[in-house]
């Protein structure tokens, strides 16, 4: 397993090699459906987006949150969900917030692995349900934005220690493990 | 299997829902062990490898083995009163907040959130009244994952064998990562459209081990198991020998017009629990034959 440390630059994550099995430690904040479109929604409006999108390590998680003593959250469960719903958003999210990394499940659009290109971004494939794994290098949320769509939906922030694992599933040029899969698919 | 002394329903439904959300079905673990010993690529390996791992930590820290604890889908059969829905309601919104359990239901137009899995129309329960002498309950819980891939076709009775079987197979290659495999292919054949596809999620009750008596569609689903995993689609849609642990067809007879065909994939996890209550003992486990 290789260990990379967020925030990442476009030098470390064109670095990163198809296949390789990494970990990441650092920021790393979740969103999926309501982030996208609120997000994009704010961009339009002028209205200010959390800072902590810019650059960001975006995992596309709807965690299983707790409110512990002190008020702060701690994660119960955090796997992956399916990045392919964020297919229509994703693109032009990437170029908005320069996303280095994505990480989630099940492979995004040929539109979003040429933003990926573009950009400069990584798509990190999590085992899908593998959520109290991963909840072990989330621990406890350092914040939280737009709580009010809900708890998966959130905007959640962590500072991650050797989140994973996680495999290099479309890299920085746009390649993608999942269409070399699809390719060599026995169909008969 | 567990037998137990009854308690109220509302706390037999809580027990259902923990352990159907904490501990993986035996007949699943049995059949992801099988796949980590035939499989050949490395990188579904460490897909089956971190499965395994979450599995075993999930059951020991006594933690939701998935954040998307789903929506629970509930089956009541054999005798009971209506007001069970009631007793099922309550279990669901204590263990939302007792487990915990992922406030999941939304509002489908204004998308706000209900914040205890409730809702109109939630909790989902089907009751099947039979003349039986005991009340069996039975949940399984859907992720969204695998639940948006769900297919319906009404076919033409000319389409054949031929067109069931292709129909499922693209049904399962189209689906890829997204609905977590190795997980359990669930088809209706026959019916209605609207039985149909509540058959296919059925099937998905049933435990992988469990022999199904009629031969025809036994071999259909040896046909399929072996078809869907020759494909190289693999766990998580990465590459691989193990796309499905299993592969379950119920029917029902149709119009003769007719031939529908649904698919209701379950993802690898796919958590099930049972209770039998018969006189004042409760009968537990995970999976039925329903």
């Amino acid at each position: 397993m290789k260990y990379i440390e967020a925030p990442l630059s476009e030098k470390d994550v064109r670095a990163l090699k198809l296949g390789e099995i990494v970990a990441v430690t650092g920021p790393v904040c979740t969103g999926r459906d309501e982030v996208h479109i609120r997000a994009l929604e704010y961009v339009d409006e002028g209205k200010e987006v959390p800072g902590c999108l810019n650059g960001a390590v975006l995992y596309h998680c709807g965690p299983i949150m707790k409110q512990i003593e002190n008020g702060k959250w701690m994660v119960v469960a955090a796997g992956p969900t399916t990045s392919a719903r964020m297919n229509k958003l994703e693109p032009r999210f990437i170029k908005e917030f320069g996303i280095r990394a994505i990480i989630g499940k099940g492979g995004m659009s040929k539109e979003v692995c040429n933003a990926m290109k573009e950009v400069g971004c990584v798509y990190l494939a999590a085992t899908g349900g593998a959520a109290v794994t991963y909840a072990e290098g989330l621990s406890v949320a350092s914040n939280v934005d737009w709580l009010d769509l809900g708890m998966p939906e959130a905007l959640w922030q962590f500072n991650t220690n050797k989140l994973g694992p996680l495999v290099v599933a479309i890299d920085a040029e746009g390649n993608s493990l999942y269409e070399q899969v699809r390719a060599n698919l026995k169909l008969d | 299997m567990v037998i137990k002394l009854l308690e109220p329903t509302v706390e037999v439904v809580e027990n259902l829902l923990r352990v159907a959300n904490t501990k993986l079905p035996a007949d699943i673990g049995w059949a992801m062990e099988a796949a980590a010993g035939w499989e050949r690529n490395p990188t579904a390996q460490s897909q089956l490898g971190a499965i395994m791992e979450n599995v075993r930590k999930a059951e020991h820290l006594g933690k939701p083995m998935c954040q998307d604890t789903g929506i629970p889908i509930f089956y009541v059969r054999g005798k009971f009163d209506s007001s069970i829905a009631d007793d099922i309601a309550e279990a669901v919104r204590n263990s939302t907040k007792n487990i915990p359990m992922r406030p999941n239901t939304v509002d489908p137009i204004i998308r706000t959130n209900f914040g205890n899995n409730l809702g109109n129309g939630m909790p989902c329960i089907h009751f099947i009244p039979t003349k039986d002498d005991f009340t069996e309950i039975s949940v399984m819980l859907k992720g969204a994952g695998s639940e948006n891939m769900t297919r319906l076709k009404m076919l033409n009775p000319a389409d054949g064998m031929k067109g069931v079987m292709d129909f499922i197979f693209e049904s399962v290659i189209d689906a890829g990562g997204r609905p977590c495999p190795p997980g359990i292919v669930g088809v209706g054949i026959g019916g209605t459209a609207d039985e149909c596809t509540a058959m296919a999620k059925r099937a998905l009750m049933e435990p992988l081990d469990y022999e199904e008596p009629d031969e025809e569609i036994r071999q259909m689903e040896e046909d399929l198991f072996v078809r869907i995993n020759s494909s190289g689609l693999g766990p998580m849609g990465l590459g691989g020998d193990t796309t499905v642990l299993g592969v379950k067809i119920r029917k029902a007879a149709c119009h003769t017009a007719s031939l529908p065909v649904a698919v209701n994939i379950g993802c690898w996890a796919t958590r099930r629990a049972c209770a039998k209550i018969m006189g004042d003992k409760v009968e537990y486990s995970q999976g039925a034959v329903l």
